[in-house]
């Protein structure tokens, strides 16, 4: 991967954003990288705009607040509308098509399209949509390894939700073999 | 020679800086000889007010903190929190408890913090010369309503212990006086049992005490004991409003 | 070191709360620091300590003026408005000489404000806010990390000088998310506190917490004892970080999570052959005048970035001493500084 890879994750409250995010940030601690992960805070909590900027490094992180991203993954049209102009010439958007309804500007990028609520939903459980979303980005990134993800799946989640970790982790697979 | 009185070991050996007549000293003693009957001077903490008797930590010989106007229910709270094996009483006047602090003292209530309150109403600020208080009566003239305090334009006189009576946490409520002996001694007992309750474990306690401010009144020292009688009890009926019963 | 963990800024500092040994915690919900009372209602009761949720501000810093006096470490925290509210009592810890930790996640004001990051409080933080003659201790972390080892340090300044130690952080490094290394165990130094009032037992004269002194000879000796605390404290605890000053060609003053966008402005500048270097103050009270005298002479010119209107910016201007010209660029109302914005601002003045 190259040295810094700065990813804005953003979406609906409620779609797994933070979390997504946070996954990502623990799987990069795991592999001995720096990280940050800020999320927007604020009043909304369920149904508002969520996003959060997730730094991996191999160096210290300076400012945790993003200016520019080399991936995003959205979620929805509106954070689509509020971050496509941030993403680095060469870098990717990574958007959940199913949600997503235009077409993006941007022909500088690497546009991978998923409609990851409709695998999610075929899957049975409409909250993988945001990990079918991070497996595409970590095959092509490699901004974390496979086996730390799962590794911070099991720090994150809590005890009682780790019998949801081998559904996770095809839902990963899922998406990086989309 | 038997020695048939003598000062309580809880009151430090000073004067009093109190006017004539003010029955501040009057509720100082009761406590005092309450933590001497009980034995629990080397544990007691008392929280001082802001008002008349900001600095009687330089009379009670018990561990005293000094607390911001109306903050001494949190400050108590702090304090007990840490030790719960102290007993932590709070002494406050009417502008300190029923104005500035009156969120403090009913959050402590209503937690039902096991601390024990005597509040001294005497209708009016002291220190501060003069000014209409929380509990000052209608009618009656100070030096911010000098027309007399007029409902329209001042509203009501707040009834404490009716208030606080109200609340789960509260669980001991009583208001006596200081206008004459028999009042003096039932005041002593209402303290008496408040610091027990206190001692029991069982919640908030507190105990109202009218008392006289001559100086504020313009009245002579027992001119003012009259004035208790015949004004504030009327209006702030005496005894008990809860906890009558309680074990302790 | 123990294990490394991804936590939140808000979480570390009550986790290392609780490892410098505060087991009372007083508080009141307010944005974005409101994860620090989660934890500890979460958290207190299995290490036997107390978590309260006062009706206020007001009452919350007077229970810690109340579990102070009887010797606990104690910690409360809130912010911008919240820390206003609180003022009454920090004056009166000061005058008290109580010692205990206050939290201030800054967001933006004046007033209600927004809930966005700011730094607009300095000014409150470390030339008043209450009321008399006094100081606290004005920490000023960038990291997660940090977070952690200055708030356990904040808990042994305090005890060490009787004095209230204010963390000052924003709502990024409160919300933010970063690893954490927690030693196995703290350094807790904490003098013996016999003026606490925990009851004589019968054994001793009996203790009182007071900050008030009617007798204007003995309210003036108490100031003079006070100020010689603060200069004793000036000579022994400030902490400062310093970057890149050498040969720099312009020297930036940031603090906090500012600190952080100038170490990317400096990369940048870099690339384009423009030597900046960075001088973060760490403790803002006591503020590091020196650092800023040593390399007055270095740099064409100091540059101030506050996300406010220009606080520091004063301190700054006091040690540079008109040496040097001191500029200024700030945000307000949440908004932050890109880097880009900074660097251009650098070349503006060094044109």
């Amino acid at each position: 991967m190259m040295a810094q890879q700065e990813i804005i994750i953003a979406g609906f409250g409620g779609q797994g954003i933070l979390s997504a995010g946070r996954l990502l940030a623990y799987a990069g601690m795991l592999d001995n990288k720096h990280v940050s992960w800020l999320p927007s805070y604020g009043p909304e909590m369920r149904g508002g705009t969520a996003n959060c900027h997730v730094t991996i490094s191999d160096e210290p992180v300076g400012s945790p607040i993003l200016n520019s991203s080399t991936a995003l993954v959205v979620m929805n049209g509106p954070s689509l509308d509020k971050f496509e102009s941030m993403v680095v010439s060469g870098g990717m958007i990574i958007t959940d098509s199913s949600l997503v309804e235009r077409d993006i500007k941007r022909a500088d990028i690497d546009l991978f399209e998923i409609p990851a609520t409709k695998i999610a939903s075929d899957m049975g459980n409409l909250t993988y949509a945001n990990i079918i979303l991070l497996g595409k980005l970590i095959a092509r990134t490699n901004v974390v390894s496979k086996e730390n993800f799962e590794e911070a799946l099991k720090k994150v989640l809590p005890e009682k939700k780790h019998y949801m970790i081998p559904e996770e982790m095809k839902a990963l697979e899922l998406g990086m073999n989309y | 020679m038997a020695t048939v009185f003598k000062r309580p070991h809880a009151l430090i050996d000073v004067p009093l800086h109190y006017c004539p007549g003010c029955t501040h000293g009057i509720v100082h003693r009761l406590i005092a000889e309450v933590i001497d009957e009980l034995g629990i001077e080397g544990k007691t903490v008392g929280i001082s007010p802001v008002g008349c008797t900001y600095n009687n930590y330089d009379y009670f010989n018990c561990d005293m903190v000094q607390a911001a106007h109306g903050r001494a229910p949190a400050v108590g709270t702090g304090v007990k929190r840490v030790n719960p094996d102290n007993i932590v009483f709070t002494y406050q006047g009417d502008g300190d408890l029923a104005a500035i602090g009156t969120a403090e003292i009913v959050h402590a209530a209503t937690r039902g913090e096991n601390i024990t309150t005597i509040f001294v109403n005497n209708a009016i600020y002291g220190m501060t010369s003069g000014q209409m208080a929380p509990t000052t009566l209608m009618n009656q003239v100070t030096t911010t309503s000098p027309y007399g305090r007029k409902p329209e334009i001042h509203g009501f006189p707040i009834k404490v212990c009716e208030m606080l009576s109200t609340l789960d946490g509260a669980v001991f409520v009583e208001r006596v006086s200081t206008h004459d002996i028999k009042n003096i001694m039932s005041a002593k007992k209402a303290i008496k049992k408040a610091f027990q309750v206190q001692m029991a474990n069982k919640g908030f306690a507190i105990v109202e005490v009218l008392s006289a401010c001559p100086t504020n009144w313009g009245l002579n020292p027992l001119e003012a004991l009259k004035w208790i009688q015949d004004n504030m009890v009327p209006f702030y009926p005496l005894g008990n409003f809860k906890g009558k019963d309680l074990e302790v | 070191m123990g294990e490394k963990l991804l936590m939140k800024g808000n979480e570390v500092i009550a986790e290392a709360a609780i490892r410098a040994g505060c087991r009372h915690y007083f508080g009141y919900p307010i944005t974005p620091q409101t994860e620090i009372a989660h934890y500890m209602a979460k958290k207190m009761p299995e290490v036997d300590g107390t978590f309260v949720q006062a009706e206020s501000e007001i009452a919350a810093i007077n229970m810690v003026y109340g579990a102070a006096s009887a010797g606990a470490r104690v910690l409360t925290s809130s912010s911008s408005p919240g820390i206003s509210l609180k003022q009454e009592g920090i004056s009166y810890i000061a005058g008290a000489e109580l010692p205990a930790v206050v939290v201030n996640i800054v967001r933006c004001g004046p007033g209600l404000g927004g809930i966005l990051p700011a730094q607009c409080d300095y000014f409150q933080a470390v030339k008043g806010g209450g009321h008399g003659d006094y100081k606290m201790v004005v920490l000023a972390p960038c990291s997660v990390q940090e977070l952690y080892e200055m708030t356990v340090e904040a808990f042994n300044i305090s005890d060490k000088y009787r004095i209230l130690t204010m963390i000052m952080g924003d709502g990024i490094l409160g919300q933010m998310m970063e690893a954490v290394e927690f030693k196995d165990k703290e350094d807790i130094i904490s003098p013996d506190k016999n003026w606490a009032t925990t009851g004589t037992q019968m054994k001793r004269e009996h203790n009182v917490v007071t900050s008030i002194f009617i007798n204007p000879e003995v309210l003036e000796n108490h100031n003079h004892k006070l100020q010689e605390k603060y200069a004793l404290i000036t000579e022994n605890e400030i902490k400062v970080e310093t970057y890149n000053c050498e040969n720099a060609d312009i020297i930036v003053a940031a603090f906090g999570t500012v600190a952080r966008i100038i170490k990317n402005v400096i990369k940048m500048a870099e690339k384009e052959g423009i030597k900046v270097g960075l001088i973060r103050p760490i403790t803002l009270w006591p503020f590091p005048e020196r650092a800023f005298q040593k390399y007055a002479d270095v740099p064409k010119a100091f540059l101030t970035v506050e996300l406010n209107a220009g606080q520091m910016l004063e301190d700054v201007k006091l040690a540079v001493n008109g040496k040097k010209p001191v500029h200024f660029y700030g945000r307000m109302g949440g908004m932050l500084p890109t880097q880009q914005e900074i660097l251009d601002k650098i070349k503006d003045i060094l044109k």
